[in-house]
């Protein structure tokens, strides 16, 4: 740890990539909240992976590898690939995964077939194209970064900007039409930034990862809230922890990629959110579900009391705790407890219903009644 | 038996076995389950490397299956915890176990000689290299054994449970009381769709089992709805592109499943835009029949509703219901081609039977009932007279 530290501060690439990594999933988690809540998760997948013939296109035709050029292509092919997603849901009955998975699939192939292509000129100056298959986030320059700082500070912009009309297509779309706003120009916006992102980290996580870049914080930061303000800025938050974290882990370890490291802290960050989060979290809901069973419990004690007690006219006259034994759920434990709440008095072998215990029976049917 | 011919029986085997699961898979809606298997199987792949040092060894295709199954079940898991939606659930499982398989992958470097790149990309043209020796004998390409004893027992399974499938896919709740397992079914599928991917992934990839399965039965789906033709189908078009793919691969040199899935693509582009009833141009003339249908209507009812000469004068008409001159020669023209109204003095009026569609039309918007529409429509010749 100490070692990384020291190694951050001299190091001017090791900044360079943490920075990098940072903001990435700082706005693959913002723009990731959006996709999650709007079931798009998986289009992250698709289009990165149809980015592939954009890049390969773009070096064929101007035979140089300019990041920019290629990140334009990769956009554009990106771009293209949701038009035929949207089209292939809105106008024919199959479903959005098949659509997903053609174009996924066939845009993948034919990018295939290009670069196997590009391969064989003569003048294959090719051998960066592979890093946007699995990603090299070393291979990220200073100029890189700021573009991606540029980025990340104009999507952002966009999003407070927008802030009303993403959050309200995002709840109510029939609704907010009839209001007047132009759903398809908000839609169309979303789908484009989250495009960005995508084509933003295929260099630093590749093309395979991107999908859980976008997905993980935002899946995550969804345990920890209803609001959407707030599941936002964890997520932001979540994907630049992730970033950074990944990044040093990467660097203190031989041969270790860093993307695939990044992807396995985001998903720490999500299995951790699944099992504490305490609104909806696995852990708290089974406590939850030991505790509904144990006031059953309780419950069912109470009322076997009551039964018993009912016939007497003196509703505290003490009974043996023998007469419990024709009723299997209760323990010493539990009596105790509710001598705990005042609802029994224990006296040695006997137990009496105290009169807030037996107001208490009395109510518990004519609840489920009424 | 030359290379050539070999990698082409390979394709076809390979083609047969992805386009069978992948016809259920289309059907049931869950096309993406076979990405996330076929990337998810690198953890399996790599620790089964490292045991056998072969890529083709039955405990290596046995653990990557199993890996996938795995991400089956804990795909169901996440989304049965509610936390998440189903698509979700998919895109955080499997980049994860990908990421476990890369980064186990890179850790041991130096020891195997195992690439990213060939799992997730593969090259048949490689396949006839690696041969079966058995007594010393040639027995041909291990592959093409593997592919082969895939797609006999996906044969076999298919043969045995075809109805099973076919309920459980179309109603799942009617095979359920009919006394299947729809959860059997389920998990039997996924457990075929694993074998298939482990088997193909290292002729074409991780990446392009995805366009073997899911591209073939969609392109089908577009044409007809019986599952018989759905599956014939859908392997014979499998086979059809992998074989022009190769052909254009090897002119052009360029990767044989990357051209495959390309042919694939296109193919499919060419049935989206063509596919009469579902396809886009079909839709697109159906979306504007339908608009101009509803313009007939509101132009009949606004007629049934005005008794007054002005209202129904020609040329007044047209500003009243604002419609563009184009659109309302149009429906003036169909109204009148159809009987619906009669044109005195530029007075236009209902005619008897137009009277009577406006009656029913108006008794269905109050109903509501699509099928009813389409009767009324029988009834009266629309578009035909």
């Amino acid at each position: 740890m100490e070692q990384y530290l020291e190694l951050l501060f001299k190091d001017y690439t090791l900044q360079i990539i943490t920075v990098g990594t940072a903001v990435l999933g700082a706005l693959c988690g913002v723009l990731g909240s959006f996709a999650v809540l709007r079931k798009q998760s998986l289009l992250g997948d698709a289009i990165s992976h149809a980015s592939l013939p954009g890049i390969a296109l773009v070096f064929l035709i101007l035979g140089v590898k300019d990041n920019n050029g290629l990140l334009l292509g990769a956009l554009a092919s990106g771009l293209i690939s949701a038009v035929f997603i949207k089209g292939i849901i809105s106008k024919t009955h199959l479903k959005s995964d098949t659509a997903l998975g053609i174009v996924l699939s066939t845009f993948f192939g034919f990018g295939m077939l290009l670069l196997t292509y590009i391969q064989k000129l003569p003048n294959a100056n090719q051998s960066g194209l592979e890093k946007y298959l699995f990603g090299q986030a070393a291979t990220l320059l200073a100029s890189d970064v700021w573009l991606m700082v540029a980025i990340t500070t104009i999507s952002v912009a966009i999003v407070l900007l927008f802030w009303k009309e993403f959050k309200i297509v995002l709840f109510d779309a029939d609704y907010t039409l009839t209001l007047g706003f132009n759903v398809k120009w908000v839609d169309t916006l979303i789908t484009s930034l989250i495009v960005v992102a995508i084509i933003m980290g295929l260099q630093t996580v590749g093309v395979v990862l991107m999908s859980a870049m976008l997905l993980a914080p935002a899946a995550a930061a969804r345990q920890w809230t209803n609001s959407l303000a707030t599941m936002v800025f964890l997520a932001g938050l979540f994907g630049a922890i992730s970033g950074v974290v990944g990044t040093a882990i990467s660097a203190s370890a031989n041969h270790l990629a860093t993307g695939p490291v990044i992807v396995l802290i985001a998903t720490g960050f999500v299995v951790f959110s699944f099992v504490f989060s305490p609104i909806r979290g696995l852990l708290f809901k089974q406590i939850k579900l030991w505790k509904n069973r144990n006031d059953l419990k309780l419950m069912k004690t109470l009322s076997f009391m009551y039964e018993i007690v009912k016939t007497h006219d003196n509703i505290s006259h003490p009974h043996k705790i023998q007469l419990l034994n024709n009723f299997q759920g209760y323990t010493k434990k539990s009596l105790k407890k509710l001598q705990s709440e005042d609802l029994i008095l224990l006296n040695k072998s006997n137990w009496s219903l105290t009169e807030k215990g037996y107001q208490v029976a009395k109510n518990l049917y004519s609840h489920q009644e009424s | 038996m030359n290379a050539q011919i070999e990698i082409q029986i390979i394709l076809s085997l390979v083609a047969i076995a992805c386009a069978i699961p992948g016809v259920f898979l289309v059907l049931r809606k869950m096309s993406l389950i076979s990405d996330a298997i076929s990337h998810s199987i690198l953890p399996g792949i790599v620790v089964g490397f490292f045991i056998t040092q072969d890529l083709a060894s039955p405990l290596l295709i046995l653990m990557a299956t199993l890996t996938g199954v795995v991400t089956v079940v804990l795909v169901e898991y996440i989304q049965k915890t509610g936390l998440v939606k189903e698509d979700t659930a998919i895109g955080l499982v499997f980049p994860s176990l990908f990421s476990i398989g890369v980064i186990l992958i890179s850790r041991n470097a130096g020891d195997v000689h195992l690439d990213v790149d060939a799992v997730l990309l593969g090259e048949v043209a490689f396949a006839p290299f690696d041969r079966w020796m058995w007594n010393e004998t040639d027995m041909g390409p291990k592959s093409l054994w593997m592919m082969g004893t895939v797609l006999l027992l996906i044969l076999t399974l298919l043969l045995l449970f075809y109805k099973e499938l076919k309920v459980a896919t179309f109603d799942a709740g009617l095979a359920a009381s009919m006394g299947f397992v729809p959860m059997a079914i389920h998990y039997g599928l996924m457990t075929v769709a694993s074998i298939t991917t482990v088997g193909a992934f290292d002729a074409i990839g991780a990446v392009l089992v995805v366009a073997f399965m899911i591209v073939p039965a969609a392109c089908i789906y577009l044409l007809t709805d019986n599952l018989k033709k759905l599956l014939i189908y859908s392997s014979v078009l499998a086979v059809v592109c992998s074989l022009v793919g190769y052909w254009f691969a090897s002119v052009w040199d360029t990767s044989i499943a990357g051209t495959i899935a390309s042919v694939l693509g296109l193919v499919f582009f060419i049935i989206y835009l063509t596919a009469p009833g579902k396809g886009y141009f079909s839709q697109w003339y159906k979306e504007k029949q339908q608009k101009t249908e509803v313009a007939l209507l509101v132009f009949l009812l606004h007629l049934a509703n005005h008794d007054e000469e002005q209202e129904r004068n020609i040329n007044h008409l047209q500003e009243h219901i604002n419609w563009g001159a184009q659109r309302a020669k149009k429906v003036l023209k169909l109204a009148n081609q159809n009987n619906m109204i009669a044109i005195e003095n530029d007075i236009i009026s209902l005619t008897n039977k137009g009277l009577d569609f406006t009656k029913q039309a108006i008794a269905y918007i109050s109903d509501n009932k699509n099928s009813e529409l389409e009767g009324v429509k029988q009834r009266f010749f629309l578009f035909r007279g």
